[in-house]
């Protein structure tokens, strides 16, 4: 699937999260044009919502949408906010869409964060002494194997046991956080970190860089790789479509004699893994060591949009894009307009809800269908 | 996506950086930026304030920013701050925010100063144009400590704090040495929630206290909110922490341990106008105060105490103000039995002993 001629990035992002699985068929411009039209007819209508809020609060609505684009996505300084913030969440994402497509519904993406930040950190410090790509390597898979590994108890968990895996990924976000508040308590504290307890820290010239002389570090070339792999895997490979096979039916996947607990587990653990390298991002490029920071809610983030991107890997860095720049623009709402802090938080709720509204909406108007089909 | 990311770079890369507003050039610019919600009647609350009380200078600018996490968001909000506001002077105040976001953008920003709520910059080893400063605010719970010894009928009194750290720990065992000063019977039932905003623990670590007899609530969590209605509801007492929370419990409130950022806020201010930078060495790193320079503060007593409470308290503030005051003195004994400080010896507030403290004193119940 390749994006529509149009680089504006607030309708591709949409248009390209709703279109989902591009037909192969010979171009029909009005099915295309619905997988446009109705995103993007989504957004507009949050952001007359937001706008009836904006003249409540006794705002010029053009003015402080102007303002909103104008941090998000108005210059490069400003573009480069919004790709920081939306790497962590295109990593989180993968951690619901996955196993989405074996029809789970895993929210375990911060838990699995947490504890690949956990695993990532105590594999740097192991080899510290090593030279910079190796501590990252050693890293990179210490924080994909621990996330991966908490995921897979998700899937064990449900196809051993047949536990609700929603439930059981969320009580172990919980737990992961209180698993990490226990080892930078005790075992992998540094006494020196008195009022903030935390782990001992990466040596700095360890650390993953930024990318040249900008602000966005090297978290959003893992990101954007493993949206990539994911989207690969899952919709031109034949693993993706057995996993595609048991999300549409598992007793015919059976029938058709897949292994569905083996892969399965492998999905989850494939889930696991991207929320752990997000984990492992956090400490190897931003925090330099485990700590409560690490619980910042990019898990949360990430299942919200892995939602909206409809769990493909494609979409998610664009909606990871749109929801990092609506993020990146809430200090300016709150500096130059004296918005509520929650302003930000509201707008983005307007939007993805409309946004998961119109889902409903496909195959409703009778003018995008095919003439004469 | 290769054309829309090649546009952006190539027709907007510039234009940011001249966006920034213009500041004139005998203002001072500030910018303050706050972990929770500006109304929390707790700790963002008391930094807000400072900052209102900062910006009725004439001359003085300042922007703020609430609900900034400890993430990549903080230092993204400091590089706006300097880059779309022009501001000179940050005031990042959240206690994760210096290490690494602060520590990472002074390096970038060499001309900007920061100044960091909490105190942990080390000379030598972090940017020049790090600051830092703290409040001795267990003098004014000290204060607290003596009012609820006074006030309780029970002599069991409550602390709902965040965290088992040295700054909480501080403040639980001034308020247990304040009140043991007046009344020796009174014991300090503590519960730690593990993380500094927990509504719903809290609320319900006050509940259990209550139910347990104590008649007295004070806290160390972000904000006091739930603690205060709640003991409000129940018909005891409760002693403040950060701002002051008097109109969540008009009838209970006794007095409380306030922070006074106004006036650090606006010794700052003044010193940036006359020119003087933290490089330069004219702006001391590390700032200190408590009730005797202004930086913490009692809230005004409630209806609820009485002329001796009164009495004490004052008295002690008295000699806090003539500095001849000392909490941590011994003989004091942990409440394990095992000696901090033998009779004579004593810890004076800038003792870095103090900042590294690892124990309850004798008739706090809990453990860290």
């Amino acid at each position: 699937m390749s994006p529509p001629p149009d680089s504006n990035t607030v309708a591709v992002a949409a248009a390209i999260a709703s279109q989902g699985a591009a037909a192969r068929a010979p171009f029909r411009w009005r099915p295309a044009a619905e997988a446009i039209v109705i995103p993007v007819g989504a957004v507009m209508a949050g952001c007359v919502l937001f706008g009836f809020f904006c003249l409540f609060q006794e705002k010029n609505p053009i003015a402080v949408f102007a303002a909103i684009y104008k941090a998000a996505f108005g210059s490069w300084y400003s573009f480069q906010n919004t790709l920081v913030r939306a790497a962590p969440l295109m990593l989180t994402a993968l951690c619901t869409a996955l196993p989405a497509r074996l029809g789970l519904v895993v929210i375990g993406n911060e838990g699995a964060l947490v504890v690949g930040g956990l695993a990532a950190t105590a594999a740097g410090l192991a080899v510290q002494a090593a030279p910079m790509p190796v501590v990252i390597g050693v890293m990179l898979a210490g924080g994909m194997i621990g996330g991966g590994l908490w995921i897979t108890i998700v899937g064990l968990l449900y196809y051993k046991r047949g536990v609700n895996e929603t439930i059981s990924s969320l009580l172990m976000n919980y737990i992961a956080i209180a698993l990490m508040n226990h080892l930078v308590n005790g075992l992998m504290r540094d006494p020196s970190s008195l009022n903030k307890p935390s782990s001992y820290p990466i040596p700095d010239d360890k650390m993953l860089p930024t990318i040249g002389n900008t602000n966005v570090h090297y978290g959003l070339f893992f990101g954007i790789i493993a949206c990539l792999i994911a989207w690969v895997l899952m919709e031109h490979t034949t693993f993706g479509f057995k996993v595609r096979m048991i999300g549409g039916n598992i007793r015919a996947a059976r029938m058709a004699g897949l292994a569905v607990t083996r892969l399965g587990l492998i999905t989850c653990f494939l889930a696991g893994a991207a929320a752990g390298i997000a984990g492992m991002v956090e400490v190897a490029a931003v925090h330099g060591r485990a700590n409560e920071s690490l619980a910042a809610g990019y898990g949360y983030a990430g299942i919200l949009v892995a939602f909206v991107a409809r769990h493909r890997g494609l979409p998610i860095i664009l909606v990871a894009t749109f929801l990092g720049g609506i993020l990146a623009s809430g200090g300016i709402l709150q500096r130059e307009f004296k918005l509520p802090d929650a302003t930000i938080l509201l707008f983005q709720g307007m939007v993805f809800v409309a946004i998961l509204y119109s889902d409903s909406l496909y195959g409703r108007f009778k003018f995008f269908k095919e003439q004469g089909a | 996506m290769k054309r829309t990311f090649q546009s952006l770079v190539t027709g907007l890369a510039f234009t940011a950086v001249s966006a920034s507003q213009a500041v004139a050039a005998d203002q001072v610019a500030m910018g303050f930026i706050y972990v929770g919600p500006k109304d929390d009647y707790g700790y963002n609350q008391a930094h807000s304030e400072g900052c209102a009380g900062v910006q009725k200078l004439p001359w003085v600018k300042a922007v703020e920013e609430a609900s900034v996490p400890e993430t990549t968001a903080v230092q993204e909000t400091m590089r706006n701050m300097i880059n779309q506001d022009g501001v000179q002077v940050l005031f990042p105040t959240s206690f994760g925010y210096f290490d690494p976001h602060i520590l990472k953008v002074a390096k970038q920003y060499p001309n900007v100063q920061f100044f960091h709520c909490g105190g942990l910059y080390t000379e030598g080893k972090h940017p020049a144009n790090v600051g830092s400063y703290f409040g001795y605010i267990d003098e004014a719970v000290y204060i607290s400590g003596i009012v609820a010894g006074h006030t309780t009928k029970t002599s069991k009194l409550g602390f709902i704090a965040a965290k088992p750290i040295p700054q909480v720990l501080r403040n639980i065992n001034a308020f247990a040495l304040g009140a043991r000063s007046v009344n020796p019977k009174a014991t300090v039932q503590v519960i730690f929630t593990g993380d500094w905003s927990m509504p719903v623990k809290e609320a319900e670590a006050a509940t259990s206290l209550i139910n347990q007899g104590v008649d007295v609530l004070t806290c160390h969590v972000d904000s006091p909110k739930v603690i205060l209605e709640t003991a409000e509801r129940r018909g005891i007492y409760v002693c403040g922490y950060h701002a002051n929370g008097s109109k969540l419990a008009p009838k209970g409130y006794l007095t409380g341990a306030e922070w006074n950022w106004t006036k650090v806020y606006t010794d700052y201010a003044q010193m940036v106008k006359d020119g003087k930078t933290l490089a330069k060495g004219t702006i001391p790193h590390l700032i200190r105060g408590g009730i005797k320079e202004g930086f913490v503060k009692c809230s005004d007593y409630g209806p609820a105490v009485g002329g001796d409470a009164k009495k004490d308290a004052e008295a002690a503030k008295a000699k806090f103000m003539d500095g001849s005051m000392v909490i941590f003195k011994g003989p004091l004994k942990d409440n394990t039995g095992k000696e901090i400080l033998p009779a004579g010896k004593e810890y004076k507030q800038q003792d870095i002993e103090l900042e590294k403290m690892g124990w309850l004193v004798e008739g706090v119940i809990g453990s860290t």
